[in-house]
């Protein structure tokens, strides 16, 4: 019912592959890339399919919006090419399914969402939060379900995102803040890519934390902390809101520090790598990220996701490096932990 | 009060003796599904002296003996089939010696795995014991009569292979000392060089006499401990996984469970792997060694190592696990049993398509759960389930359940752990006959008068 | 029976007898009795049993859930979702035993004396405010806070030197506080976990009553009992009032200079009693004020704060002794863990505490080397 709007003519005459050339894991040249990509949207096999480790950076770094990932995603599942080991894909799909044991807060039209993230439902409290709180969703029944591109498995996406927009629809919300850059991009980008329709607007959290701490200029106090920023994966599919990372820092007096492996080039935190690929990837990644922190003496490093500081936040620890998401650095800067 | 009364009240004090009808209903019973048999008396001992002097009347009055720690085996070996006087051993708490450079401790017969495991950590914390993951109250002594397994047993083998001796009161309220101590001041051996004796003890319920005292070894407690868990939807693939994982030696525990909740866990198999190292370094060599010991699994996409969750990992981490615990209480009900065979380990994909058939038919809660015992050397399946004690119906289903296991556990070749009463006699019908007639023959020699723990290990 | 719907649900698997750490047997009565039916577990089996008819209310099975300290170590320390409501089990169990009247003598006489006196002492009412006599402590007439004392401080001898103490104490750090004296009734704390629901009610509600008419706001409680129950079962029989102990108000205003206080060489050792900390979760505020003290140095119990070992007053105890003395007996083993940290001082925050232990340190022969104080007396001794 749902078929992702990929055309194979704007592969073909793209004048720069970047999809493919930009990749952090794959050496491929501009013609490369492009013939690849039109092989694989012509259904063909492609040296591609079994070597892209799932990083989501294409979808950026295509300036073309023809949404390489979830192109090859698409192909990968029609030809049975599993990128994960079949029980940890068995596993993420049981944990996403709706249980009816989500929560309600006092959802109004404008609602905060936790997704399928329970940390939300500690962290978020104080005065950032104020002007919409109690009103927020929780539970698989909001479950964006975009993980599962990591598992070559669009099918179950375009099974439960629908369902998924209705439970929205059903609370009659006007605009969702999505605490979770992964659900941002679900339905900011992935979404409309299937052309599945979204009843209401998004609202990314940087760009919510970022008007709110303007809000609230008076309580901050600079924090004059040098940090380094962990971009996730998902970030790719909003690198339109990935500038408040930067405008955020500034208003709260964090010196973000120019590293090798950030914006573009940012390393993902290796977590997905080390249920698809085994040891060795995952750790270089993540031993490269975190050196590349240490180097350029961070004190900090920021999380937008709770998922990678889950995966690297105490190698993060143990290099001398304090762990701390966004939420609770804005929080910090106003005075608040 | 009579005149058996008024001799236990005089061995042990007033204060430790009972024959009030609380007692008896509380020591008729365990936490399984064995029917209850009430107990005469049930008294408290402080010293082994008073023990000697109870096996003594025991013998005199020919009343039955049972000797019981916490009672958490679960498969009712501490209910006094015949009644007589249970002996709580609890009182029995010391922790009487240890031997920091020979790695071994001596500890009462009544001591607790958790009394154990916190005097080490705070005065010896580089020694460790194989602590198994029944509640902390479960005591040592039974642990290891029982055959026992733990944290140390897929390095070491049962708890009852990590022993060093024993202190026996026979049947005849003699005292016995197995071991080096028999000899030797010092406790650093079960038996050999000499015969090794602890067999007319351990695997026999108190069948053939109390242990009042057991010297455990003791292990390095490293300073730090992980896990991974690794996942796969084959079954089949099970035993050459663990094949691989016991063959890097980095390994300190390896347990596997399966069951169809909470949805982390449905439709998969999960090997939990801890290690342990005194840095980062060491830790991180033995993981690296422990995945590159299933990448082909990994490449072949038969499993993968799952991210623990961070609140899960605390939970796994600890010592006794209290999740395993909580299992009881699923059913909102309060009960638990298992049957946990020793079997080769290639009989794991018949075990866990088994319980599934079980769970199915029944319509029971369950958990598949095995322990690798040595170097893949066999492992305990335990075919858990979990009723609700307000619900007859559910329990005679749980004890059907249990039934077919012990069944199916025979076909496959297994050996019963901790055998219930109707295991024991399962099993002693298929024992080569000349085995049998062995222990019958320490049976009726070690207890001519039929008082220790009657009804267990009865050969006819 | 309340909860009878949950009590089967036990495994007996033993953790509620435990420290967190499970360095020792932390429930006082199995502590003491030694028999798997005095703990938590054998109570619940034991219930369970009772409600079934499979054993009958006796001596014994009285003697089982009456000695039951209420200390709540088994709710803290269970590891199923109904620990919470454990010590709730087992006052419902006495509840029915109150109804049917088949309770233990001693428990029997405390409460008639309750009932006919308003306190169990059997001493007069018009007595209750005497122990203010010489102290600057006023009658409540609109100050900020009511100054709560109860039945043991009000009477008990070593409880009334501690209600001195404070009340002067919270007097000179600048509070405005006043205690109802004669007219002061019982709190009903020990009532409600003896299982006496009917005359818990009429104690509250007699109680809320008053304080409502002196418009009363404020409660600052000198025993946690009062404490516990003021806080927790007073508002829903209508009495919301914002309730402290008097360690949480003292806290703040000492570690803020409000009293000059001089160098006090002082080992002490801190034993936080049941209904502040495990029932009500308050186990930094003691500290602090003692932490305050120039020259005090603070030596903590192996068994502390969550695992504090209870001193076997709570649950009526203090006044039925079903618990019971001797050798084994929760408070002197206390005491003797308190002499193991090197303390010189026992501080307590609880006049029950104080009593049971100050008895025990005296059978332990320890009074040469171990003495038992409020927190507030240690202060005192310790002004400019």
């Amino acid at each position: 019912m749902y078929s992702l709007k990929f055309d194979e003519d704007v592969c073909r005459t793209c004048p720069t592959g970047d999809c493919l050339v930009k990749c952090q894991y794959l050496e491929v040249e501009k013609e490369t890339a492009i013939a690849e990509m039109v092989k694989i949207g012509q259904g063909e096999d492609s040296f591609v399919l079994h070597d892209c480790v799932t990083c989501y950076a294409c979808e950026e770094y295509c300036r073309r919006g023809n949404y390489p990932f979830y192109l090859i995603t698409e192909r990968r599942q029609e030809k049975g090419l599993l990128t994960t080991p079949r029980a940890i894909t068995r596993q993420w799909i049981n944990i996403g399914e709706p249980q009816g044991k989500y929560r309600l807060g006092d959802v109004k039209e404008r609602v905060l969402s936790f997704g399928f993230m329970p940390e939300f439902l500690r962290w978020i409290k104080g005065k950032l939060f104020e002007d919409v709180m109690p009103s927020f969703i929780f539970g698989q029944e909001f479950f964006c379900n975009v993980v599962y591109i990591h598992f070559a498995n669009t099918a179950i996406i375009k099974e439960r995102l629908p369902k998924v927009v209705d439970n929205f629809r059903k609370l009659a919300v006007k605009e969702v803040i999505f605490l979770h850059d992964e659900c941002y991009g679900a339905f900011a980008h992935l979404a409309p890519a299937y052309g599945i329709e979204v009843p209401f607007k998004s609202v990314h959290y940087f760009e919510y934390l970022y008007n709110r701490l303007k809000e609230l200029k008076d309580f901050i106090k600079p924090l004059n902390i040098k940090a380094a920023y962990q971009r996730p994966c998902s970030s790719r599919l909003s690198s339109d809101k990935h500038h408040f990372v930067a405008d955020i820092m500034e208003l709260i007096g964090v010196d973000l520090v120019e590293r090798e492996y950030q914006d573009d080039n940012a390393l993902c935190c290796g977590g997905i790598f080390s249920m698809c690929f085994g040891y060795d990837l995952a750790h270089d990644v993540q031993k490269r990220n975190i050196d590349d922190m240490v180097k350029h003496d961070a004190e900090y490093c920021i999380f937008n996701c709770p998922a990678c500081q889950g995966s690297i936040g105490i190698q993060v620890a143990k290099r001398g490096i304090k762990p701390i998401h966004m939420i609770h650095l804005c929080r910090m800067a106003i005075g608040e932990m | 009060m009579n005149d058996i009364a008024q001799s236990l009240t005089k061995i042990v004090g007033k204060a430790y003796f009972s024959d009030q009808p609380e007692e008896a209903y509380f020591y008729a019973r365990d936490p399984g599904l064995m029917p209850p048999h009430k107990p005469d008396y049930v008294v408290v001992p402080k010293r082994v002296e008073e023990i000697q002097e109870i096996v003594r009347l025991a013998n005199r009055e020919k009343i039955p003996i049972v000797p019981m720690g916490a009672g958490l085996a679960l498969t009712g070996l501490v209910i006094p089939l015949k009644g007589g006087i249970v002996i709580d051993m609890k009182r029995m708490n010391g922790i009487i010696e240890v031997n920091e450079g020979g790695r071994h401790v001596i500890v009462e017969g009544g001591t607790s795995q958790g009394l154990l495991k916190a005097y080490l950590e705070k005065n010896y914390p580089r020694l460790r014991h194989s602590i198994p993951d029944s509640p902390a109250t479960a005591t040592i002594a039974a642990n290891v009569m029982i055959h026992g397994q733990g944290r140390l047993t897929q390095q070491y083998g049962f708890n009852s292979d990590m022993i060093a001796g024993l202190e026996v009161v026979l049947a005849s309220g003699e005292i016995c000392k197995i071991g080096s101590c028999a000899i030797s001041p010092d406790w650093f051996s079960k038996g050999a060089p000499l015969p090794d004796l602890t067999g007319l003890f351990l695997g026999w319920f108190g069948a053939t006499g109390i242990i009042t005292k057991v010297a455990v070894k003791l292990y390095p407690r490293k300073k730090l401990r992980d896990v991974e868990i690794f996942i796969t939807d084959r079954e089949d693939l099970i035993p050459a996984m663990v094949y691989e994982l016991t063959h890097t030696e980095m390994v300190e525990d390896i347990n596997i469970f399966a069951q169809p909740k909470p949805m982390i866990f449905k439709d998969n198999h999960h090997i939990t792997i801890f290690m342990t190292g005194d840095t980062d370094e060491e830790i991180e060599f033995k993981r690296k060694m422990i995945w590159n010991a299933l990448d082909g699994f990994i490449k072949s996409k038969d499993g993968g190592f799952m991210g623990v969750p961070p609140v899960m990992k605390p939970t796994l981490l600890e010592t006794p696990q209290r999740s395993v615990s909580r299992f009881a209480d699923v059913k909102k009900g309060g009960g638990f049993e298992y049957s946990g065979p020793i079997i080769m380990i290639d009989k794991y994909p018949a075990c866990a398509r088994k319980i599934v058939e079980l769970g199915e038919k029944y319509d029971l809660g369950y958990s598949g759960m095995a322990r690798i015992i040595g170097r893949s050397h066999a492992m305990m399946y335990g075919f858990a389930f979990t009723f609700n004690r307000a619900d007859p119906d559910m329990m005679d289903r749980t004890r059907e359940a249990l039934h077919e296991v012990s069944e199916f556990a025979l076909e496959a070749g297994g050996v019963f752990w901790k055998a219930t009463v109707d295991e024991q006699k399962m099993a002693m019908s298929k024992m080569d006959p000349n085995t049998l007639d062995l222990m019958k023959m320490i049976k009726e020699n070690m207890d001519p008068n039929g008082i220790m723990n009657p009804g267990n290990w009865e050969v006819n | 029976m309340k909860y009878a719907d949950i009590v089967h649900r036990c495994f007996r698997c033993g953790y509620c007898k435990f420290t967190s750490d499970y360095t020792d047997f932390n429930c006082p009565t199995y502590r003491k009795f030694r028999f798997e039916t005095y703990s938590p577990g054998g109570r619940m089996w034991l219930i369970s049993a009772w409600l079934n008819d499979e054993i009958k209310n006796s001596e014994r099975f009285q003697e089982i859930l009456f000695s039951c300290a209420t200390c709540a170590n088994c709710v803290e320390h269970c590891v199923f979702t109904f620990s919470e409501d454990l010590v709730n089990i087992f006052i419902a169990a006495r509840e029915e035993m109150v109804n049917k009247g088949i309770i233990p003598p001693p428990v029997r006489d405390y409460l008639k004396n309750i009932n006919v006196n308003g306190n169990p002492y059997k001493e007069p009412a018009s007595d209750r405010g005497k122990w203010a006599e010489g102290t600057s402590v006023e009658t409540y007439s609109d100050q900020e806070y009511l100054f709560y004392v109860g039945c043991v401080g009000s009477y008990d001898e070593r409880a009334k030197k501690i209600a001195k103490a404070v009340g002067s104490l919270l007097l000179k750090v600048g509070l405005s506080l006043g205690i109802l004296g004669n007219m002061e009734t019982c709190d009903g704390n020990e009532v409600r976990a003896l299982g006496e629901a009917g005359l818990f009610q009429f104690l509250a509600e007699q109680n809320i009553a008053s304080f409502r008419d002196l418009d009363v706001k404020k409660i600052i409680t000198l025993d946690p009992h009062a404490f516990n129950v003021f806080k927790n079962d007073y508002p829903g029989l209508g009495g919301e009032f914002e309730v402290y102990h008097y360690t949480q108000v003292l806290a703040p205003l000492i570690q803020s200079g409000k009293i000059s206080l001089k160098e006090c060489n002082a080992k002490v050792t801190y034993h936080d009693p049941c209904y502040l900390g495990r029932h009500n979760g308050e186990y930094n505020s003691p500290r602090e004020v003692l932490k305050s003290v120039p020259g005090l140095e603070l030596l903590e119990m192996e068994r502390n704060r969550g695992n504090a070992f209870c001193c076997g007053g709570g649950g009526g105890n203090f006044f039925t002794d079903i618990l019971g003395g001797g050798e084994d007996s929760p408070a002197r083993i206390r005491v003797k863990e308190a002499l193991d940290t090197g303390a010189e001082i026992i501080a307590v925050a609880c006049p029950q505490c104080a009593k049971m232990l100050d008895d025990a340190v005296k059978s332990e022969e320890l009074d040469d080397r171990l003495a038992v104080k409020d927190v507030a007396e240690i202060v005192t001794g310790c002004l400019l």
